[in-house]
């Protein structure tokens, strides 16, 4: 499985067309915050750019922080699946992500990259990429011990 | 967030409370520059002084902010200190797009509060702070204090100001994000007026798409031209710094006050020498993919022992001939390092460049000396000119306090009227010819991008001043129903009629598609009929004596040609607010003020 990796960050430019791609294409909305990647500087604007996105983690401790199984670890390459018909909007899984990857609304809904890769091609300095994940690459290995 | 309305955040200073407007006429004045104007004539009071307390500063976006690529960038409307008329001014960063997801189309905000403030808005709150302990923090340390004590790293806008604006500069700029600004004619020094040192807005809003297919399909036409054709190369590759060269060769970069057209000294100041020596970055305004701003560094030894600082300076073509090539200044990272210390007062960088060359010739023939200077000023002294720059932010002496008034000023007071590069402000850096001359002179904002003066000047030999005027009027039709969107005019090869329209049309705006160039002519009457109600007279402008003396690639000034062309687009602007024409545009019963 592949995962959307933000790996050359540096190049960003802080365009935020990445949230832009990805609050229209997959969430039909427009804005820079209701989407599964997130561009803010690293400490000011002087101090470039970093991107709030899912590292896809394996165990995913958001699954794990959610009483109601609304957002669920993928079968395989890490990651989660957020099933909104399931979610009561408690903000667990905000608070149990590491990295601040996942926003919450105004209205407590829950917003994580799903790993689609739709935000790729809106970048114009190639920042971002699909590639493998840690945890496929550890399972390829295991598989071939 | 899109209506047939706007949606106006009106905020009082004086008693930290606001409330939310509804005002009519989205199919009219569409927004940005029409907006503003708009506002003004509601808000504004066109006979009282622009310190007055209760004289708006109006930040506007447009119909398309936010929805299409270089949709970025923010119109300011306020009452100048420099002249005490109209004026407008625009800026990117991220500001607009701030505005739009805090759901407004337009800020007003009125009063003078108690002590020096910062307002907080965003969707849900609103807050006037008080920030006394920031009063003559330069523009870099307020933006790292406001920045801690406000949540919303990324999806904020940070407007403040420095110590030229708090000592009400008719050339104090509203910084915006670091690298961008509200610079000319004085916006800074409203906000210091209204003790106003920061403006933080939270963009924490989120929106439904617009209806259907169309606006999706849409977005992908305009972002592929914006980023897969060569469209906008110009201003990602060297940016507009490549200009230094080209009008050098042209016999048309202003050098040392305007002395001369071109020099060989170029070499050291080509946007070439700028990317290859100093260039560490580009960045971009939030909802862009082109990013043109150029960052470069300035390194500087402040001890022994090889301890070092550096600093992060955008520049661009205006910024380098201001600093650079008008002050005699060749070394790139000297030019960025006066640069930088103007970002830190909080000055125009043109006008603060433009005025600092008028000092330099003044001093040179005498009629100012180190008395009022308190430094020697010398073309290409980097050292007295970062010094200089400091005493303006200051307003150190009344030397520097007249000078921050603008050239103009000063020079009523000590001398040299005749070589004050100033063309209605301080001049753009376009030595191209007569018509730029009267464009900028006579123009509504006085900048090169009024309409395209210097551009029909590179092209153009020809004396017909009719020609001429007929180009000046079209063109500034079309540049205000694209500053009503708000488009960067960066963007404006790609956003054609054609394409406007399609982009409007996509998300529910039909009736602005189908009258643009209706809505262009009224938003640019309006916004002349707010100059005109202030107190404008194009006869009154003059153009300065230098300016007959400059050669440029058509040979000398021809001061007839000059004075007729100037008298005859004052007489066209005079007829754009005449009354067959504001009847025709609907304007007539716009006569509150």
């Amino acid at each position: 499985m592949k995962t959307l990796t933000a790996s050359r960050m540096e190049r960003c430019i802080g365009c935020h067309s990445c949230s832009f791609a990805c609050s229209r294409q997959v969430h039909k909305l427009l804005s820079w915050n209701t989407a599964g990647i997130r561009i803010s500087s690293s400490g000011g604007l002087s101090t470039g750019f970093v991107a709030k996105v899912c590292l896809a983690c394996d165990p995913a401790p958001c699954a794990k922080a959610c009483p109601t199984g609304a957002m669920k670890a993928r079968k395989k390459g890490g990651g989660v699946l957020h099933k909104k018909d399931l979610c009561i909007r408690c903000g667990k899984c905000a608070e149990a992500c590491p990295v601040d990857a996942i926003y919450l609304d105004l209205k407590g809904r829950p917003f994580v990259c799903i790993h689609c890769g739709k935000c790729v091609k809106y970048c114009p300095h190639e920042c971002l990429e699909m590639i493998e994940s840690e945890s496929t690459k550890r399972a390829k290995k295991e598989d071939a011990l | 967030m899109i209506r047939d309305y706007f949606r106006v955040l009106v905020v009082d200073l004086a008693t930290g409370k606001g409330n939310v407007a509804k005002v009519e006429g989205r199919n009219e004045y569409a927004g940005g520059s029409g907006l503003g104007a708009l506002l003004f004539s509601i808000y504004g009071h066109p006979t009282r002084p622009w310190d007055d307390p209760d004289q708006p500063l109006i930040f506007s976006i447009g119909a398309l902010t936010g929805l299409f690529p270089l949709m970025s960038k923010t119109v300011c409307s306020f009452k100048s200190p420099y002249h005490d008329q109209f004026a407008e001014s625009h800026a990117g960063g991220r500001s607009a797009l701030a505005i739009r997801f805090a759901d407004y189309d337009a800020i007003v905000i009125k009063g003078r509060a108690p002590r020096l403030s910062c307002l907080s808005i965003g969707m849900r709150h609103l807050e006037v702070k008080d920030v006394q302990f920031l009063a003559g923090k330069d523009v870099f340390a307020t933006g790292k204090m406001l920045r801690r004590m406000f949540p919303g790293s990324g999806h904020r806008s940070i407007l403040r100001i420095g110590p030229a604006g708090e000592n009400l500069s008719g050339m104090a700029c509203i910084n915006a994000d670091t690298y961008r600004h509200f610079g000319r004619l004085g916006s800074g020094g409203v906000m210091g007026s209204k003790n106003l040192k920061g403006i933080v807005i939270l963009g924490d809003g989120s929106f439904a798409l617009p209806e259907g297919k169309e606006y999706t399909k849409v977005f992908d036409e305009v972002y592929d031209k914006m980023t897969g054709t060569d469209m906008m190369s110009k201003y990602h590759n060297l940016g507009t710094a490549a200009n230094l060269n080209a009008l050098n060769e042209l016999k048309s970069l202003p050098w040392r006050n305007l002395q001369a057209t071109s020099d060989d000294d170029i070499a050291g100041i080509t946007g070439e020498k700028f990317a290859d020596e100093t260039l560490l970055r580009n960045a971009a305004c939030a909802g862009c993919p082109v990013g043109c701003i150029h960052l470069g560094f300035v390194r500087e030894k402040f001890m022994e022992q090889n301890q070092y600082m550096y600093r992060q300076v955008a520049y661009d073509y205006e910024p380098i001939f201001a600093t650079g090539s008008m002050l005699g200044v060749i070394d790139p990272f000297h030019v960025l390092t006066i640069m930088d210390e103007i970002e830190k007062a909080g000055l125009d960088v043109m006008s603060g460049g433009v005025a600092l060359a008028w000092a330099t010739e003044a001093f040179e023939k005498g009629l100012i000396t180190e008395k009022e200077t308190i430094v020697p000023l010398a073309f290409g002294d980097a050292e007295g000119y970062q010094k200089a720059v400091y005493y303006m932010g200051e307003a150190e002496n009344d030397f520097y306090a007249a000078l921050i008034k603008g050239s103009l000023v000063a020079a009523k007071k000590y001398g040299g009227e005749d070589f004050a590069c100033v063309l209605g402000q301080e001049m753009a850096g376009y030595a191209t010819g007569e018509t730029f001359y009267v464009a900028e002179a006579l123009g509504f904002r006085h900048s090169h991008l009024d309409s395209g003066g210097y551009s029909w000047d590179q092209k153009n030999d020809s004396k017909d001043v009719n020609a001429i005027c007929d180009f000046l009027i079209g063109d500034e039709t079309g540049r205000a129903f694209i500053t009503s969107m708000v488009a960067c005019l960066f963007g404006r090869g790609v956003y054609n009629d054609e394409q406007l329209a399609s982009c409007l049309k996509s998300v529910g705006y039909s009736e602005i598609a189908d009258n643009m160039d209706t809505i262009g002519e009224r938003v640019r009457a309006l916004r002349w009929k707010m100059r005109f109600d202030t107190g404008y007279d194009p006869d009154a402008i003059t153009i300065p004596k230098r300016y007959n003396e400059v050669t440029t690639w058509k040979g000398k000034t021809d001061p007839k040609f000059l004075a007729e062309l100037k008298k005859e687009y004052g007489n066209r602007i005079r007829g754009l607010v005449s009354k067959e024409a504001l009847i025709r545009l609907g304007l007539e019963k716009n006569d509150k003020n």
